[in-house]
Order: structure tokens, then C-alpha cells, then sequence
């Protein structure tokens, strides 16, 4: 098995085994643990910006990586988008949101390095985690000019095959050798942001899955009652 | 109608020292861990003083509690919508320096220094960084018996509609202790602002909890809270806040606080509300209306119709007498002797407090006081804390029910003064203050004796009813570090490990060495 077809073959499976079975995990056992861990109450300055253009950028990009990979090519093609228009889609959202996730990232990251509250409160995992999102980042920015080379010489077909080796997977029949033609910068990517499902279940990273959304249509008061417990235990 | 019970306190101002015991046996008991160390569920403020975290009463800059907006009832720092848009950055989240930089000293350093001709000093040394700090700037109490300078103490928000300059004058200074703890109120901010539904009221007796397993520090109930009394553990990453000693509240105890305070200033009862009628409470439109409206939600306990229906709400027959017997419903619904602290907040805060009198001895011996019909006891309007200050604090600003209720302390004071010194009860001033001999009698063994009894009228909870083997749970309520579902932390965790150690100075204190 050489190089290609373990990262690009059999380590997607591990890598979305743990995050699947790691958060599961972690949120039957660890309840406690599950948390935002945010260090706003040590320093605040800065954090209006920094984590809103970090936030906003890195969710952003994650729902353009799914709708450009994991969506269907048929629904696109359906929907009157043409390939090479979903190249410079995909191009110029990730250039917008990649920006602001890098300038976001960077305060955040200058932050937790050099801010002694905020160094002393977190935890070593604080730090790497931050450190690898930004590297992924700035990897998948780096694909950036060679996607551009391939668009302007109206060529989809990395975008294509990227899209066909995800869909591969998560469809359990993987393609690693579509990735064989694929410049070295993508695959140093994919494998970087593979690694993040990896690490997610040990990491902060968890707050993600339990966004708020729900308070939206919540009463604003709860009232919890031990006395009911009884009540409809025996009714 | 919907009967509740409603586990509420009165802290009588007029006996308070200001010691802070009951700021440091909460603290021991329940504060004392890594994160928190700044987080005081039990402090006292002197007041005039921006307090404890600074201006906290000043929602203009902090965004806390409700307010009307169009007609309808609306968290002040918006809706949820705009706490979702604002969730990766609270833009009204106190900072650590608002409260303080929490602190220990070097104590090693003076076992530890070399021979020097000048005598080694401790400093003080960060809790959260654990480095030295160069100057304490900012404490839990930093205002102490009013400390520093007036101009800074006067931010006061207090003093909004009041011409404060003339407070500066050493010969008008007034002072007050304020101690705060969680109002645990009806219409509580926190839970509504709670993004994940972690903050909840407890129905049985309206104790505010924050559910350590459920909470994402998301941290809205920390800016959410007028009074700021929901603090972040930043090393948790979760809210904490006051949890009314509910291990002890249950075991038909008074908090550690009230138990403690050496003033015997703490009164713990039931008091029982109509819940159905809470939010038309809260949406009063003259915020100067809402401590009447407040006060109206509170039922009558001997009225036989409430009785049935609080029985079949689920209120326990212990806690209607309890209710009957309580010392909260007397000082708030009988006597109308105590307040609300900032019902402009329209949270509906269950910590009322009897206002403070300020007499001053020698002012009245000189005749420089107007006094009642006795020539001893001072006017209630004559006296040296202005009353407009009082009602900023407790009446939303109208005046006429702080006088009123100084009015009756004073009419109590007068007329056991009569019985006692004069040997003849006097009942002019009962009359003019509107309370019957009854009344001043009862408020003389409630306010001047205060027997624990009377202060702590504190009705079991009913577990026999809840639980099938409710012994087998004893000895397990209480305070945990949440993850109730796993099997504890080993040497070794899978998942982030929890530090449980505060920062302490890096050189330890020198072992003993052998005695001779």
C-alpha cells in the first residue's frame, strides 16, 4: 500500500470513525468537559473582531466544502451551474471567508500565545488545536493560485476529481488513485483537515455540535421540577 | 391562578456591620476552587461606591436584566436572535479587571529569603497567571468604608437624579453596607439569556441553578445578570453562580451566609407567589410601579382559597405553614418595611431589604435634628442618608415608600422607647406611621431580638415524596463538578483533564526540619 492509497484510502475512515465514536463518547461520559472553553473574561479586547471574522470565516468555509464537495455534481449541473462557475464560486468565497478566517485566526492565535491570562488559563491542546486549523488554513489558501491556474485555463477537472474522490468515500467506495494527478498542495491539505475530524472529540472543537440554535424557539423561562418526576414515573 | 413557592430572604441594612462573614464562609464553603477565585456569590459593598464588579448597577454600560420595548417585555441586550448573531464575541461580557485580578501572597518568601538588612516581603502574586504581580490595583472590596476618592465613588449609578456634589462634604457623607448575593428572582435574566437552557428555576422552592453538565459557557447569563451575580469559571469554562445552599435549604436549614452573620441581619422564608401573574409583574409600564406590582403578585398564606389551590399546585402542607410562619411575608406584605433591590431591573429579585436609618447621636443630643413627639428619635426625612438614595436603590427612585418604611422603624423605636425609658406607652407615632401596637411589638421581636426561630423559617423539601428510597440518596446532595454520568477522573484522561489547584507562589514553603 503506498502512500497515496493509506491517506487518501483507509485514514478518512479513521479519521470520521473517531470524530463519529470520540464525540459520542465524550458526550454520553464527559458532559462536563463539553464546552466552548472560551477565555473572554480574560481579555476582551480584540474579541469582537477576532472571533467573530474567525468564527464567521471557518463556518463559512466549512459549508462551502460541503456544498461544493459533499452536494451531489448533478444538483449543481442541475441548478444551471456550470463546472468552471463553480470553480471562481468556490475560488472567490475562499478567498473572502479564507482571509477572514486567517485574520481572525491570527489575532486569536497571537492571543493565546503571548496573552499571559489567556496562555495560563488554557490548556496545551488550546494551542495546538488553534495552531493546526491555521495551518490547515493557510494550506488551503495555498491552493488558492493553482486553482486560479486551472480555472483560467477553463480546466475543472481537479475540482472534479477532489469532488469525486469525497464523494467516493463517503459513499464507502473510495478512489484514492483520483488523487493521484492531483497537485501535492491539495493532498498536504485534505490531509491536514482530516486530521481535524481526528483531533475534534479531544479538542475544544466539540462546542460546534451543540450550537444554540434551538434557543431561537425557546421560552425564555425554564422551570425544572423535581416534584413531576414521581408524578409521571407512577402515572 | 398558579400557586409557587418561592424560598426568599430579607436582609436587614439597619444591622449590618459590614464584618463579611457571610461573604467568607460562602466563600470557604462554596467558592474556594481554581476559576473562580474572583467570584464572590456573597459580597458586601459600601455604598456610595460603583461596587462589586465595577458599575455593575449601571446597566446602561452592561446591558443586564429586561426592559419594554414597543409594549412587551424584552431582554435588554435583545432578543435571541441577537444573542445567536452575538454568541462568538459578547459584546456586554464583564472582564476579569471589572471584578479583579484574584490574588495570594508570597508567604514562602518570608521563610525563605536570605539574611537582609531590610524585613523580606510577601507580594502578591497572580491567581490566574501564578507570577508576581507589581501592585494590587483593584479587590473584591476595594471601597471599604468608603476608601478613595469621592469622584470615583460617586459613578455611583445611585445618584443618577440627585445633586450629588454636596455627599462630598465630610459633614454630609452617608454611608451604607450593601450585601448581595443572587436574587433568585421570579423573572430571573440569566435563565432567559441562557443560550443552551443550562440556568433554570427550581419549581419546588424558585432557587436559581446553572446545570454544570448542560452549560457551554456560552457565557449571555453572565452580562444577562443585572446584578452580575453569575460568574464564568474560566477554568471550568462554565457559569457559577449563588446556589442558595440548597443542600442545606432542603435539610430545612438557613444558608451559610444567614447562619453565619454575626448582625443576625439574614431572614429566611417561604413565601408563596401567583405564578400566572409574574410576566404582567415584570411588564409593569412605570418602572416606579413595579415593586407594587411586585408586591401584589405575593399571596395572602391564610386565605383558606389560596390554601386549596397551593395544595393542589403541589406546594407541600409544611410549606403553607411555613408560608404562614414566614419572616419574608411579614416584612415585605404585613409591615411593607422591606424592598426589592433595583425592581427598575424587572427581574422581580427575591433579596428584599429594610432600609437603613442613619441616626447620629450627637447631631440629636444637639438639638440639630428635628425628632419625633419623644425629642430622641430623628424624622425620618431629617435623616443623614437621603432618602432619594435609598429609593434609587430599591423603589426604582419613589421616595414616599422608603419614608414610609423608615417612618415605621422610627415609630417602633419611639414607642418601645416610651414603654421602656417613659414606663407609658406612647402610641402617637404608631398612628402617624400607620402600624397598629401589634405590628410594632411584632417588628420589635422580629428586627431588634431577631431569635434565630423568627429569622429562619426554613420548611424541609419533601424527598419522601419525590423518591421511592430517598435514604438511599442521603449524604449525596450537594454541590458536584458535573460529569454525574462518568466513572470519575483517573490519572490518565482521554478527555481534557480537569486543574483543580489555584495558582500559587512558585517557591514552597520550607519543609520542618527535625526539632531539637
Amino acid at each position: 500500500m503506498n502512500a497515496i492509497n493509506f491517506f487518501f484510502g483507509v485514514y478518512p475512515y479513521i479519521a470520521l470513525s473517531v470524530f463519529v465514536i470520540g464525540s459520542w463518547i465524550r458526550y454520553d461520559n464527559e458532559q462536563y468537559t463539553w464546552k466552548t472553553d472560551s477565555s473572554q473574561l480574560l481579555s476582551k479586547s480584540n474579541m469582537w473582531i477576532a472571533s467573530n471574522l474567525f468564527h464567521v470565516g471557518i463556518l463559512s468555509i466549512f459549508a462551502g466544502h460541503f456544498a461544493g464537495l459533499v452536494l451531489p455534481h448533478a444538483l449543481w449541473i442541475g441548478l444551471g451551474v456550470s463546472d468552471l462557475q463553480h470553480q471562481w464560486i468556490a475560488i472567490v468565497a475562499g478567498s473572502v471567508f479564507g482571509t477572514m478566517c486567517l485574520i481572525g485566526g491570527a489575532i486569536l492565535w497571537l492571543r493565546r500565545m503571548f496573552n499571559p491570562r489567556v496562555r495560563a488559563a488554557g490548556r496545551r491542546m488550546d494551542a495546538f488545536i488553534l495552531s493546526w486549523l491555521m495551518l490547515t488554513l493557510v494550506a488551503g489558501l495555498s491552493t488558492l493560485p493553482v486553482s486560479i491556474g486551472h480555472a483560467n485555463h477553463g480546466d475543472p477537472g481537479v475540482m472534479l476529481a477532489l469532488s469525486g474522490w469525497v464523494q467516493s468515500v463517503l459513499t464507502f467506495q473510495p478512489k484514492p488513485e483520483l488523487l493521484a494527478a492531483v497537485e501535492p498542495v491539495f493532498r498536504f491539505h485534505m490531509v491536514l483537515g482530516m486530521t481535524v475530524f481526528l483531533l475534534f472529540p479531544f479538542t475544544r472543537l466539540v462546542h460546534i455540535l451543540t450550537a444554540p440554535l434551538t434557543y431561537v424557539g425557546r421560552a425564555y423561562q425554564i422551570v425544572r421540577s423535581k416534584r413531576r418526576v414521581k408524578a409521571t414515573a407512577s402515572a | 391562578m398558579k400557586i409557587r413557592a418561592q424560598f426568599a430572604m430579607v436582609f436587614n441594612l439597619d444591622k449590618c456591620i459590614g464584618c463579611h462573614t457571610c461573604s467568607v464562609t460562602c466563600k470557604n464553603v462554596w467558592s474556594n476552587r481554581k476559576g473562580i477565585e474572583y467570584a464572590w456569590f456573597n459580597n458586601v459593598e459600601s455604598k456610595p461606591g460603583v461596587g462589586y464588579p465595577k458599575n455593575w448597577e449601571n446597566q446602561e454600560k452592561w446591558k443586564g436584566g429586561w426592559e419594554k420595548v414597543n409594549g412587551k417585555l424584552e431582554l435588554k441586550a435583545g432578543g435571541k436572535m441577537k444573542k445567536i448573531v452575538q454568541i462568538f464575541a459578547n459584546p456586554n461580557m464583564p472582564e476579569i479587571d471589572d471584578y479583579y485580578e484574584p490574588f495570594t501572597y508570597d508567604y514562602a518568601r518570608l521563610h525563605n529569603a536570605p539574611l537582609s538588612e531590610a524585613a523580606p516581603t510577601a507580594r502578591p502574586v497572580s491567581q490566574i497567571t501564578g507570577e508576581k504581580m507589581d501592585k494590587i490595583t483593584w479587590g473584591p472590596n476595594w471601597e471599604d468604608d468608603l476608601a478613595g476618592e469621592f469622584a470615583a465613588r460617586s459613578q455611583d449609578a445611585n445618584f443618577a437624579n440627585m445633586q450629588k456634589e454636596m455627599y462630598k462634604q465630610f459633614e454630609n457623607t452617608f454611608h451604607l453596607y450593601l450585601p448581595r448575593i443572587c436574587n433568585h428572582c421570579i423573572n430571573p435574566a440569566c435563565v432567559a439569556s441562557c443560550p443552551s437552557g443550562a440556568m433554570y428555576k427550581r419549581e419546588e422552592d424558585g432557587i436559581v441553578l446553572a446545570d454544570q453538565d448542560r452549560c457551554r459557557g456560552w457565557r449571555m447569563c453572565i452580562s444577562g445578570c443585572p446584578y452580575k451575580k453569575v460568574f464564568f469559571n474560566w477554568e471550568s469554562s462554565k457559569a457559577e453562580k449563588c446556589i442558595g445552599c440548597y443542600p442545606r435549604v432542603e435539610s430545612g436549614l438557613p444558608t451559610v451566609c444567614s447562619e453565619s452573620c454575626v448582625g443576625r441581619i439574614r431572614y429566611n422564608g417561604i413565601i408563596l407567589y401567583d405564578a400566572d401573574k409574574l410576566l404582567d409583574a415584570a411588564s409593569t409600564d412605570n418602572e416606579q410601579d413595579l415593586y407594587k406590582a411586585h408586591l401584589d403578585l405575593f399571596v395572602d398564606p391564610y386565605d383558606p382559597a389560596i390554601i386549596a389551590q397551593a395544595l393542589k399546585d403541589g406546594v407541600p402542607q409544611s410549606w403553607i405553614d411555613a408560608a404562614q410562619k414566614s419572616p419574608i411575608y411579614k416584612m415585605a406584605v404585613e409591615w411593607k418595611i422591606a424592598f426589592p433591590l433595583h425592581p427598575e431591573f424587572r427581574t422581580l429579585p427575591m433579596i428584599w431589604y429594610v432600609p437603613p436609618l442613619s441616626p447620629v447621636q450627637s447631631q440629636i443630643d444637639q438639638k440639630k435634628l428635628p425628632t419625633e413627639s419623644d425629642g430622641v428619635i430623628p424624622k425620618a426625612e431629617a435623616m443623614r442618608l437621603p432618602v432619594q438614595y435609598l429609593a434609587n436603590l430599591l423603589t426604582a427612585g419613589k421616595t414616599e415608600y422608603i419614608t414610609s418604611a423608615l417612618n415605621r422603624l422610627l415609630a417602633m423605636r419611639s414607642y418601645m422607647r416610651s414603654i421602656h425609658v417613659d414606663g407609658e406607652p406612647d402610641l402617637g407615632p404608631l398612628n402617624r406611621a400607620g402600624i397598629t401596637e401589634q405590628n410594632a411589638k411584632d417588628m420589635y421581636r422580629y428586627l431588634a431580638i431577631a431569635n434565630y426561630e423568627d429569622r429562619f423559617v426554613v420548611p424541609t423539601a419533601h424527598e419522601e415524596i419525590r423518591l421511592d428510597d430517598y435514604h438511599g440518596f442521603q449524604g449525596q446532595n450537594g454541590f458536584t463538578f458535573g460529569a454525574d454520568v462518568s466513572k470519575g477522573h483517573g490519572t490518565f484522561a482521554l478527555f481534557p483533564e480537569r486543574r483543580t489547584q489555584s495558582a500559587e507562589p512558585r517557591e514552597p514553603a520550607p519543609l520542618a526540619g527535625p526539632r531539637d
